[in-house]
């Protein structure tokens, strides 16, 4: 054998309350060793409340040749944000 | 520097109107300090000169555990043993993160560490020099760490994402290796004369080889010109060198010793210090092979590397029995 143990991709939830943020990666050969490294190298200073690993091999991304076709359609819209509407004075708060 | 050296196979830095239409627009992002992140297009020289760069700095940070793993079983206390566990943890730490940005280049953990076993990769020039007493586990904190510092934080605006968002993370760290190195000296200082000239004897011999991190004047390269351009480098050497030297006189000063330098002496025009230039024959035989524990580390890490040989390929059965039992388990309830 030699074979080179899969990459996992490697999510920690900072505290309560707060989304899972990508740290970075890791080599692991399943996934339960990928916890038990990930505590070690992304968590030795309190950094996380909860771990999640994935196999990097099992993410699927957008390509960032698709940038434009993806998001720009968005920018158009400034109707979805709340400025884009005068609401007067009297009004009070909305 | 823990990165020294690192070619960009760029022959001269070309101007906008030269290049490509991709190659252009790679560069304006990059002189309009947008982030690269993997995957995205790049100029081939500008990946390669990354994954020299991010790999050297790994393996750099890998081999730096070995000479201050020399003294963990050996430290005075059981406070101090603790402290250098967490201190070399850190250390494996960072190799890990940087291991993990070259990754996202193209290049796998494997082929890295190949490539610094059979020499093709390098790694800092400060890890050859061997740790004689407890006095060395303190210079290494507060002159490597310290010179270490000053070339990090530039890094951390690096344009390529992960290099500099490991850095971020590496730079948090490090301030604790500094101070913990400068800590255990400020102690030995106070001590017995002998242990006071144990911290001179330690200055002297890592003096030297600390400003050599961060190499030889890059002021006339091309290969440092073009990493400025990319912004992978952010200062030149001397650059560096010199705030470095700035640093640390006071620091030297306030524990009492003596930098062996006779041309040191404070520049008020320039508002710094003029100091020697160090042996840059010596710079370029460790470099070279030729450091005093440069065959010792390299063995250490090979031999590591084949003993854990069985344990990898243990592991690796034992997932993928786990996996087949566990598929087979599914099979049979459906
Ligand atoms: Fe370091
Ligand atoms: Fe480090
Ligand atoms: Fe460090």
């Amino acid at each position: 054998m030699s074979s080179e143990w899969p990459l996992w991709e490697v999510f920690i939830r900072g505290q309560h309350g707060l989304n899972h943020r990508h740290v970075g990666s890791l080599h692991a050969p399943d996934a339960e060793m990928a916890i038990n490294n990930a505590r070690d190298v992304y968590t030795r200073r309190n950094e996380g409340v909860s771990i999640w690993v994935v196999k990097s091999a099992e993410i699927t991304a957008s390509a960032p040749s698709e940038k434009g076709p993806l998001f720009d359609p968005s920018n158009s819209k400034v109707y979805r944000h709340p400025t884009f509407f005068d609401i007067p004075d009297e009004v009070g708060h909305m | 520097m823990y990165a020294q050296m690192v070619k960009t196979d760029a022959a001269r830095v070309r101007s906008l109107e030269e290049m490509e239409p991709h190659e252009r627009a790679f560069q304006e992002r990059i002189d309009a300090g947008q982030k690269i992140e993997p995957k995205e297009w790049m100029p081939e020289g500008y990946r390669k000169t990354l994954v020299r760069q991010i790999s050297q700095h790994a393996h750099s940070e890998i081999v730096g555990q070995l000479p201050e793993g020399n003294w963990i079983t050996r430290a005075p206390t059981l406070e101090r043993k603790a402290i250098l566990l967490a201190k070399v943890q850190d250390e494996a730490g960072h190799g890990l993160y940087l291991y993990c940005a070259a990754e996202t280049l193209g290049i796998s953990r494997d082929q890295m560490y190949e490539q610094l076993h059979s020499g093709k990769a390098k790694y800092s020039s400060i890890f050859n020099y061997p740790t004689l007493t407890w006095a060395d586990i303190g210079a290494i904190g507060w002159l490597v760490d310290g010179a270490a510092i000053m070339n990090q934080v530039p890094l951390q605006r690096c344009s390529y994402g992960p290099y500099a968002r490991a850095m971020v993370r590496i730079c948090k760290e490090e301030s604790f290796h500094q101070r913990q190195g400068y800590d255990a000296l400020m102690r030995m200082v106070k001590g017995t004369p002998a242990q006071k000239a144990m911290v001179q004897d330690a200055l002297n011999r890592w003096w030297w080889p600390s400003l050599m991190m961060f190499g030889p004047s890059d002021d006339a390269s091309v290969h440092s010109a073009q990493s400025m351009a990319w912004k992978i480098k952010q200062n030149s050497n001397d650059e560096l060198r010199q705030k470095f030297v700035d640093q640390t006189v006071p620091q030297a000063k306030y524990l009492g010793l003596t930098i062996p330098d006779p041309d040191l002496k404070w520049n008020e025009e320039k508002g710094g210090h003029d100091f020697g230039e160090p042996d840059w024959e010596e710079f370029f035989n460790v470099i070279a092979g030729n450091g005093p524990c440069n065959a010792e580390r390299l063995d250490a890490r090979k031999k590591a590397w084949s003993d854990g040989a069985w344990f990898r390929d243990g592991l690796t059965a034992h997932a993928e029995k786990v996996a087949d039992r566990r598929a087979a388990a599914k099979i049979a309830a459906e």
